[in-house]
């Protein structure tokens, strides 16, 4: 820190200038815990905390809400597509930095990270109009054709196969999440130094086993970091999934079902809610949203510093 | 010798798995890439940039309101959102450099780059549109902004710390005080990440829907007032996508052809600088 040189007096204002553009981030986490608490207020107050999670009426004409089938939803699309991507993401990151040959792994490692990139309107609209008639048509009969006619598993397929429901909104958000994932992954195995990677080499382990053995022991920090990162943007996602969830407020066993998660309903009521009770409770789903997410991506990030600190001892 | 070919079959099985992962993730790029491209090749055509949207269900016009609207959000944004992120980096990588609230800012930033654009939406919604008492363009572009806030703050941090230290002390050798410094010596190193970072900013909020959602909401007609709600390509997608017409289909699809490629383009674009000016990451 340059304490040591005379303060100029334009150098003060800059460092002022700089200091209050940086205390922006603080002033819209804050601001936003506020508005969305005070919109809230008059919900909180009519229908309290552990009633409002655990009540399934979401019943606009009667003014009767509860955030039950919501976070169903969510959390089931969340889970969901965590155990479609995470296999994949973490196959794709051992592909990428110790199988493929050496010039193939930054394009294939880019083509991954351009999902990333590619808006979840699009997404949504894909999924929509591609994958939902897929779904219904080929993938879903199927599935019940096989695993639908075993005792109790059969019975998260029972239904007609529709594609709007929680299965398609789940395979979107997936595809969604696989680059998050993927990426994090690779980084946190780049870290492994060589030298350790070598000696489990020089001992004859095969490839699997370095990876089984060295690897991922000493990267499962970083990958678990990214893991929950995905989650964390998963909980969040609107666009990709409220084009095939159909907004449907319900609890239900079958994956073939419409649902609604707390962001598909925001996109879906916000505009019409005609009351202000309505509003006040979609905005303490909104609250309970953003508390969610927060948590979940601070957790993330720990891990994600912890590993970081722990390699570069 | 059996425990030898059992070691071997698994690592085969297991390598083999891995590299049908990566094609799993390569096979949705170009499905996805391929469909939007395929569907959206169809409606493109001149009327679609040039023309306003025709009455529902009638078939012709374009989107050009809602290219204009697009781009005036984004614009405002950009103008909003990167002179605040950039300042704020400099704070982090500069006077505040290496202490404790740094630290915490810059975790904080990285926890918003993720938050729910929705909510963002629903912030916005409580400050600029409630009480004005119609949708508005402006509570559209600083929804946006400050989605791109954290985005910016966090890569001028991280660019402005790759310029060596020393760089700096030999112009504060020459007696100049560390604004001038910041200015003219340490913005200059690292002007081509923080350019890099603005691009990929506006990428990120080119593609977004759910913000703009109760923000600037939508409108029909051909407005640059942004006061008045105004037309997106992103919401306008949502809305055509999910609307009756076949004829808005198609151009819901042509909308999503050109967002797609201009957000690819600035992603890459912003790839090929940062490998040009700092080597192979």
């Amino acid at each position: 820190m340059p304490g040591f040189l005379k303060r100029d007096p334009l150098d003060f204002l800059f460092s002022l200038i700089t200091a209050v553009a940086s205390l922006s981030v603080i002033v819209l986490i804050g601001g936003i815990l506020y508005v969305l608490v005070s919109e809230s207020s008059l919900s909180i107050k009519k229908f309290g905390i552990l009633q409002f999670i655990l009540s399934t009426e979401w019943d606009p004409v009667r003014e009767v809400f509860g955030a039950a089938s919501t976070l169903f939803g969510t959390l089931v699309t969340t889970v969901l597509s965590l155990l479609f991507a995470v296999p994949v993401a973490v196959g794709i990151a051992i592909f990428i930095t110790e199988i493929a040959p050496n010039p193939l792994k930054g394009p294939i490692g880019t083509a991954v990270e351009l999902l990333a990139a590619i808006p979840s309107i699009i997404y949504g609209m894909w999924g929509l109009f591609t994958l939902a008639p897929i779904m219904a048509n080929y993938i879903e009969p199927a599935l019940q054709s096989t695993v639908g006619r075993m005792p109790i598993v059969g019975r998260l397929f029972e239904g007609t196969p529709m594609g709007i429901d929680l299965l398609t909104a789940s395979v979107i958000l997936s595809i969604m999440i696989i680059p998050f994932t993927a990426s994090i992954a690779r980084d946190a195995f780049n870290l492994t130094p060589s030298i350790v990677k070598e000696s489990a080499y020089a001992v004859g382990a095969t490839k699997w086993e370095v990876i089984k053995d060295v690897v991922l022991p000493y990267s499962k920090l970083g990958v678990f970091g990214g893991v929950v990162l995905s989650l964390g943007r998963a909980l969040g996602e609107t666009m990709a999934v409220a084009f095939v969830l159909g907004n449907k407020h319900q609890i239900t066993g079958s994956l073939l079902d419409a649902a609604a998660t707390i962001t598909v309903s925001l996109a879906n009521e916000f505009t019409e809610a005609d009351s202000d009770i309505y509003l006040s409770s979609l905005y303490y789903l909104a609250l309970i949203l953003f508390l969610l997410s927060f948590v979940t991506l601070a957790i993330s990030k720990l891990f994600l510093l912890k590993a970081e600190r722990r390699y570069s001892r | 010798m059996r425990i030898y070919r059992r070691r071997k079959m698994e690592n085969l099985f297991a390598l083999v798995l891995s590299t049908i992962a990566a094609f799993i993730g390569l096979f949705w790029l170009i499905f996805i890439l391929a469909d939007v491209l395929v569907h959206g090749l169809k409606g493109l055509n001149l009327s679609l940039f040039l023309q306003d949207p025709a009455p529902p269900g009638i078939e012709g016009g374009g989107l050009r309101n809602a290219f204009v609207g697009q781009l005036l959000i984004t614009f405002f944004a950009t103008l909003m959102g990167v002179p605040l992120g950039v300042l704020g980096g400099t704070f982090l990588a500069e006077y505040a450099r290496g202490r404790k609230f740094a630290r915490v800012i810059s975790i904080l930033s990285d926890i918003m780059v993720s938050v729910p654009s929705i909510v963002i939406g629903t912030f916005i919604y409580a400050l600029l549109v409630k009480p004005v008492g119609h949708f508005n363009g402006w509570a559209g572009a600083v929804a946006l902004a400050i989605i791109m806030i954290p985005v910016v703050l966090r890569t001028t941090e991280d660019m402005l710390s790759l310029v060596p230290w020393t760089l700096r002390e030999a112009a504060f050798a020459l007696g100049a005080p560390y604004y001038k410094v910041i200015i003219q010596v340490v913005y200059r190193g690292a002007a081509t990440g923080i350019l890099t970072g603005v691009l990929l900013s506006i990428a990120r909020v080119a593609g977004e829907t759910a913000p703009l959602l109760f923000t600037s909401f939508n409108n029909s007609f051909f407005s640059i007032n942004m006061n008045e709600p105004m037309a997106s390509l992103t919401v306008t997608i949502f809305q055509y996508a999910m609307g009756p017409y076949e004829s808005w289909h198609v151009q819901a699809w042509a909308a999503s052809l050109v967002i797609t490629l201009f957000i690819l383009f600035i992603t890459i674009l912003g790839r090929v600088l940062i490998r040009w000016r700092y080597g192979k990451r």
